[in-house]
C-alpha cells in the first residue's frame, strides 16, 4: 500500500452492485435489481463526501459495496492506492482495519448480550492485537475519546440511551484507528439535541485522528454542515458531485434542485410555498433506460435521452453533473456537451 | 366567549403502572385547537406527546395507561367521562388519527378499498356500493393517481408516501373536526414529507378541520403549524404563535431546541449549540424544575413547579429564574 498524498484515500472506479431478483417454485432469476449503477467518486484524506439521495436509491448498498459488506459486481474500489474489489479471506480483514463502519441504529448493530468492553475490544481480538492489558487500556481510550468514559465498559449497550449507544458504535469504529468510516445515517435516529452532539464527536474525532468520512444521510441540512463536497445520487447513479458550497447554492442538476426546494423553512417568518417534487423513486428492478429522473417528471425530451452518455462531465472546476438534457438547463447542457 | 374553541386540553395528566410503580408519562398539559387552525406539539423522544394524543383520543395501552386527571373539552363537552361505545363513535367520525408508520396503521391483508370503505360503513349508513365509490373519491382527494385502480391493491403494492395517503384517507373519509397527525412525515424523504404536508394543508382549506401534528422536527413545525406546544418532560415549557416562538423563544429548552438544528446558512464543520445531557427517563424525573435537572443544577423552585406564566398575548412559558429569559 502507498501512501501518496496525491493519491486520494478512496478511489472508487464504475462501481456496480446488483441484486438477482428470484422468484417462482424454482427461484428463477426473474430480474436485476441495479442497486448502485456505476459509480465513481474519491475521496481525499481528512476529507468527508456527503451522499444524499432519498430511499432506495443505492447510497447505503454503495457504503456497503465500499467496505464489501456487500460483494460489488464489477468496477474497482482502491484504497491508498491498491485494488481491494477482488480481496477476501485475511486480506480483506486486514483492509477493514483501516475502513470502519457506523450504523443508523445502535441498538441493532451492537450486540445486546455483551459488555460494552467487550463490543470495543472485539476487533482487537479479531486482528489478534495487543495483550489482554493493552486492549483494557486502548478500550479505555477509546470511550473517553467519544466521551463515556471508561466506567461505560462494564454496562450493557441497552442500559443507555440513543446518543451514548451511538457513542459506543463509534468507539467500536474508532478502536483501531481507521482511515476511513463510512457513516450510514448515524445521526437520523437521534433526537436533535442529541444529534448534535454526535455530530460535533464526528467533526472534532475528525480533527484529532485525521480521519475520512463518507456521510450517507437523507437530512440534507445535516450533510451540508459535515461535508467538504457532496455527492447527490439517483436511482443507483450519482447525478451531481460539487463542493458543499456549491451544490447547495448552484445546484445544476434538476433532482438536486429538487431535493434542496423540499428542506422545509426553518423559520416560520419566510415561509414559501415548497416546490413539490411529484412522485416516487422508480423501482431499481427495471430502470427507464434513459435519463432515469427525466422519466419521473415526465420531461417532454425523455426520449432524446435513450442511448445518450448521461456519464458526468465537468460543468466548472471540481462541480461534476450527469450530462443530461432532461436535468439541465439548455445553457448548462451545451456547456457540458461542449466540454465533454 | 362566543364559542368554546374545538378542543381544550386542560390539566391533563396520565400515567402509566410500571414496575418502578406509578409513572407520569404526561403531568399537568393545557392547550386549545381551534377550527381550522393547526397547533404543533413538539420535543423529543419520552416528552409525552404521543402520550398526550393517546389521552385525547383514548387509546392509551391498557390495562397500564390511565388518566389521572384534567380535561378533554371537545366542542365543550369533556371526552374523559365518555364510555367505550361513546368514544368509538367520535374516534374516526368526528376525530381522525394519523400514524408515523403506515404500514402498522393498514391491516396487510385487506385491500385498500375495504379498508377506506369499512369507515365509512362505520360511520354512516352507506351502502356498500356507496361507500366503495366515496372511497374512491377519497383517495382522489388525497391526490392517489388512477384511484380506481389503485383502491384494489393491497397495502404492500404501494409506496410509503401512497400508504400515508391512504391513512390519510382513512382519517378524513368522515370529515373529521379534528384531525391528529402523530409523526405522520417521519418515515418519509423530503419530497414525499413536502407532498404530504401540502395534502394536509390542502385538505384542511378544504375542510376547515383543526389539527395537532406532533413531531420532532422543527423544519415541519415552522413550515406548517399556527400555534405551538414545547414538551420537555411530560410538561408543557412554552407555549406561543409560531413567528414568536421562533423569533423570541424564552425557555432554555426551546433556545436549546432551536440552536441545536444545523442550518444550510450556517458555516461549514462548524461546532453546533448542544443541550447538556440526555432527557431524563420518567422514573428518575424531580417535581421541582425538569429542565434545571438535565443541566445539572438545583432547580431555584426547589420541589416546587415553576408557575406558568403568560408573558405576552398568547405566550407562555414555564417562569423558572434559571431558565426563563426575561
Amino acid at each position: 500500500m502507498t501512501n501518496d498524498p496525491a493519491e486520494p484515500l478512496l478511489s472508487v472506479r464504475d462501481l456496480k452492485v446488483h441484486f438477482p431478483v428470484r422468484s417462482g417454485v424454482f427461484l428463477r432469476q426473474t430480474g436485476v435489481v441495479h442497486a448502485v449503477d456505476g459509480v465513481s467518486l474519491d475521496i481525499g484524506h481528512g476529507e468527508t463526501l456527503g451522499l444524499v439521495g432519498e430511499s432506495g436509491c443505492g447510497k447505503s448498498t454503495l457504503g456497503k459495496g465500499i467496505v464489501r459488506l456487500e460483494k460489488p459486481t464489477s468496477g474497482s474500489v482502491r484504497f491508498r492506492g491498491f485494488d481491494i474489489a477482488p480481496l477476501h479471506g485475511s486480506l480483506l480483514r486486514d483492509m477493514r482495519r483501516e475502513m470502519q463502519m457506523v450504523f443508523q441504529d445502535p441498538a441493532d448493530s451492537l450486540n445486546a448480550r455483551h459488555s460494552v468492553r467487550a463490543i470495543i475490544e472485539e476487533p482487537y481480538i479479531v486482528h489478534k492485537l495487543g495483550t489482554a492489558k493493552q486492549r483494557r487500556m486502548w478500550v479505555d481510550e477509546a470511550l473517553e475519546k467519544v466521551g463515556l468514559g471508561s466506567s461505560a465498559g462494564e454496562r450493557f449497550a441497552f442500559e443507555f440511551s440513543g446518543g451514548q449507544r451511538q457513542r459506543i458504535g463509534i468507539a467500536r469504529a474508532i478502536a483501531l484507528k481507521p482511515k476511513l468510516i463510512i457513516c450510514d445515517e448515524p445521526v437520523s435516529a437521534l433526537d436533535v439535541s442529541v444529534q448534535s452532539q454526535v455530530i460535533n464527536l464526528l467533526l472534532d474525532l475528525q480533527q484529532d485522528m485525521g480521519l475520512s468520512y463518507l456521510f450517507i444521510a437523507h437530512d440534507l441540512a445535516v450533510v451540508k454542515h459535515v461535508s467538504d463536497r457532496v455527492a447527490v445520487m439517483y436511482l443507483g447513479k450519482i447525478v451531481e458531485l460539487a463542493g458543499a458550497d456549491a451544490i447547495y447554492q448552484n445546484p445544476r442538476h434538476a433532482y438536486t434542485k429538487a431535493l434542496l426546494a423540499a428542506i422545509p423553512e426553518p423559520d416560520p417568518a419566510q415561509r414559501r410555498p415548497r416546490a413539490l417534487l411529484e412522485g416516487d423513486v422508480p423501482s431499481p428492478i427495471n430502470p427507464p433506460a434513459g435519463s432515469a429522473f427525466g422519466h419521473r417528471i415526465g420531461h417532454p425530451r425523455y426520449q432524446e435521452s435513450i442511448g445518450m452518455d448521461l456519464s458526468l462531465r465537468e460543468i466548472s472546476p471540481g462541480h461534476f453533473v450527469a450530462a443530461d438534457p432532461c436535468c439541465l438547463t439548455e445553457e448548462d447542457f451545451n456547456l457540458v456537451r461542449a466540454g465533454g | 366567549m362566543s364559542e368554546p374553541p374545538l378542543l381544550e386540553v386542560a390539566g391533563l395528566v396520565t400515567s402509566f403502572e410500571t414496575e418502578q410503580g406509578l409513572l407520569r408519562a404526561v403531568d399537568g398539559v393545557s392547550f386549545s385547537v381551534a377550527k381550522g387552525q393547526t397547533l404543533g406539539i413538539v420535543g423529543e423522544s419520552g416528552c409525552g406527546k404521543s402520550v398526550t394524543a393517546m389521552s385525547i383520543i383514548q387509546l392509551l395501552p391498557q390495562p397500564a395507561g390511565k388518566i389521572l386527571g384534567g380535561q378533554v373539552l371537545f366542542h365543550g363537552q369533556n371526552l374523559l367521562g365518555l364510555g367505550d361505545s361513546a368514544m368509538r363513535r367520535i374516534r374516526g367520525a368526528k376525530i381522525g388519527v394519523v400514524f408515523q408508520e403506515p404500514m402498522t396503521a393498514l391491516n396487510p391483508v385487506h385491500r385498500i378499498g375495504r379498508q377506506l370503505s369499512e369507515t365509512f360503513r362505520l360511520h354512516s349508513k352507506m351502502s356498500k356500493r356507496e361507500a366503495w365509490d366515496a372511497s374512491i373519491e377519497m383517495l382522489r382527494l388525497v391526490r392517489i393517481p388512477s384511484p380506481e385502480e389503485r383502491i384494489s391493491d393491497y397495502p404492500h403494492q404501494l409506496s410509503g408516501g401512497m400508504r400515508q395517503r391512504v391513512v390519510i384517507a382513512i382519517a378524513l373519509a368522515c370529515r373529521p373536526d379534528l384531525l391528529i397527525a402523530d409523526e405522520p412525515t417521519t418515515a418519509l424523504d423530503v419530497t414525499v414529507q413536502a407532498q404530504i404536508l401540502d395534502l394536509m394543508k390542502r385538505l384542511q382549506a378544504e375542510m376547515g378541520m383543526g389539527i395537532i401534528l406532533i413531531t420532532h422536527d422543527l423544519g415541519v413545525i415552522a413550515e406548517s403549524c399556527d400555534e405551538v406546544v414545547v414538551m420537555y418532560a411530560g410538561r408543557v415549557v412554552e407555549r406561543a404563535p409560531v413567528r414568536e416562538l421562533f423569533a423570541q423563544p424564552r425557555h432554555a429548552y426551546t433556545r436549546g431546541l432551536l440552536a441545536s438544528i444545523p442550518r444550510l446558512d450556517a458555516p461549514r464543520k462548524s461546532r453546533l449549540a448542544t443541550i447538556p445531557g440526555r432527557v431524563a427517563g420518567l422514573d428518575e424525573v424531580v417535581s421541582g424544575c425538569r429542565f434545571c435537572q438535565r443541566m445539572g443544577r438545583t432547580p431555584s423552585t426547589g420541589k416546587n413547579r415553576p408557575p406558568f406564566l403568560e408573558i405576552a398575548p398568547g405566550h407562555w412559558v414555564e417562569a423558572c429564574p434559571l431558565c426563563y429569559d426575561e
